[in-house]
């Protein structure tokens, strides 16, 4: 796969986009075993996805890969550098967008935006507020930069954690969940962001998600996981037609009113 | 066993915390704004409450005293037992209690509900420790205006005496011969070691109200139960720490 370099969205200038390798990864929560021997990598400049039903494991993958979570057993590297070690954060930029948002609820939008080159003093306010209010423009927020964020609906909630990450001119871009609880118009219009980030800016990308449209539209690779195991990895082309049952269930359930699964688990 | 785990766990975890946050206190004058909006927080919404309590406390004091001492004639040494009790004992545990009620809670509260919501952990990827925007300033702060609010309630609990020893029937001391006599038993020393506790009370009580907050985990039901216990353990801390620190200025 060719790599190009992560181009600064504010100052346009080049840095090398990062890569993201996952070895021998496993985790327990006392005797849960969370993720079992989980391997793959994420090539530099692509959109990964990473699938999989509810618990299998993969938002505490990505908490790897950010360093809130240290491995039982296995490695996780960014850019060939530990993940769990803090010095990690320090070399390599990297921003994740939550699953709720996670904005500063005491803080205004343009607050929330201005808090990391503020702590991180990368430049002077003035050039804060210019960065601010471009990466509220890129995502169509200018007119929420005084808002709080309670008085955001969901959608404008995760264009702005996007946009917080983007003022962070991330190397390496993490989504949880980032279309969950959307309605189909906005979970596109947060795919279009995703790839077009992706696009102008050669941001890695890693997506956990259930959404099978964001996988199959935008993603360079998609991982399954199921029950703490990879079952799966391939393009969205492979899988279209998959092999393994499991995955054709998951990703191609039938409702079946006549044999409901429901009763199936409760046998 | 398991309950002894825990306490080391807590008491390991609070040292920590300390020692992080002490060390970014280089970077506290670019912090001056969180300073200053906690030292409001801390100070001047916890002043009213405190000035009241301590106005009541005075005068229950200088009842109490009054109605004993006039029994073998010393109700004249109201003063000097009132202002004693204020300054050494009442001013500085009473305004600790009311911190941890008014301020300690509403730490415990907004931490832990950070953490909850993950705010926490957005804070960590960004790579901006909590430490040094979350529990500095309040540190910082609680130093600064604990002493201010002790010395708030020592001075109003001894209006508070002065006032019931003048009007109360079975006491009828003037102000002047009140405070003269406060003035008379009354030495820097006392007021000092007064205020000493105070700060001890208040930073305590701040840091462990962070660290409850900060490790709280599970969902929104945790964050009532992290309020709880960090008041549980302020008010336990305030009377043991209370002990030793008397033993020690003495």
């Amino acid at each position: 796969m060719t790599c190009s370099p992560t181009r600064n969205p504010f100052t346009h200038t080049e840095t090398a986009a990062v890569g993201v390798a996952i070895e021998g990864l496993s985790k327990n929560f006392g005797c849960f075993e969370v993720l079992k021997n989980v391997t793959f990598s994420v090539e530099p400049g692509e959109i990964f996805v990473l699938m999989g039903p509810s618990g299998s494991g993969k938002s505490v993958l990505l908490k790897h890969i950010v360093g809130l979570e240290k491995p039982t057993a296995g490695r996780v590297t960014v850019d060939g550098r530990d993940a769990s070690s803090e010095t990690t954060r320090e070399q390599v930029r990297l921003a994740l967008v939550f699953q709720s948002g996670a904005l500063f609820n005491s803080l205004s939008v343009y607050d929330n935006l201005a808090l990391y080159p503020r702590e991180h003093q990368v430049a002077d306010e003035a050039a804060i507020r210019e960065k601010v209010m471009r990466a509220l423009q890129i995502l169509s927020l200018e007119g929420t930069a005084h808002k709080s964020p309670s008085e955001l609906s969901g959608g404008m909630k995760k264009r702005v954690a996007i946009a917080r990450g983007l003022v962070m001119e991330p190397q390496l871009m993490l989504y949880d969940e980032p279309t969950s609880e959307l309605d189909p118009v906005m979970s596109a219009t947060i795919t279009e962001i995703i790839a077009t980030l992706k696009d102008e800016y050669h941001v890695t990308s890693i997506v956990v998600s259930h959404d099978r449209e964001l996988a199959l539209g935008i993603a360079d690779r998609v991982g399954i996981l199921m029950g703490g195991e990879l079952v799966s990895l391939g393009t969205p082309a492979e899988l279209r037609a998959p092999k393994d049952p499991r995955v054709a269930e998951f990703l191609y359930p039938k409702i079946d009113l006549k044999n409901p699964r429901f009763k199936k688990l409760e046998t | 066993m398991n309950q002894l785990t825990a306490i080391l766990e807590g008491i390991g975890s609070t040292l920590q915390l300390l020692f992080r946050a002490v060390s970014y206190t280089p970077s506290l004058w670019r912090q001056r704004a969180r300073f200053i909006e906690q030292c409001y927080l801390i100070g001047y919404t916890t002043l009213p409450i405190v000035a009241i309590l301590s106005f009541f406390i005075g005068s229950v004091l200088a009842l109490q005293a009054g109605y004993s001492m006039s029994n073998f004639g010393a109700k004249q040494f109201i003063g000097s037992l009132v202002g004693l009790s204020m300054a050494r004992e009442l001013g500085p545990v009473m305004a600790a209690i009311l911190l941890a009620g008014r301020v300690g809670s509403a730490i415990a509260a907004e931490l832990a509900s950070m953490k909850v919501y993950q705010e926490i952990d957005a804070l960590e990827t960004m790579n901006i420790p909590p430490a040094k925007i979350l529990v500095l300033p309040r540190l910082a702060a609680v130093l600064v205006m604990m002493p201010v609010l002790a010395i708030i309630a020592d001075l109003v609990g001894w209006f508070g005496g002065a006032i019931i020893s003048k009007y109360t029937q079975s006491i009828a001391i003037e102000p002047e011969a009140y405070f003269s006599v406060l003035r008379r038993f009354m030495v820097f020393k006392d007021v000092l070691n007064g205020l000493i506790k105070a700060e001890v009370f208040g930073f305590a009580i701040v840091l462990v109200c962070c660290n409850i907050g900060l490790n709280t985990r599970g969902g929104p039901r945790e964050i009532g139960a992290a309020v709880t216990r960090a008041v549980v353990v302020s008010l336990i801390l305030i009377l043991v720490l209370d002990y030793f620190v008397t033993k020690a200025l003495m």
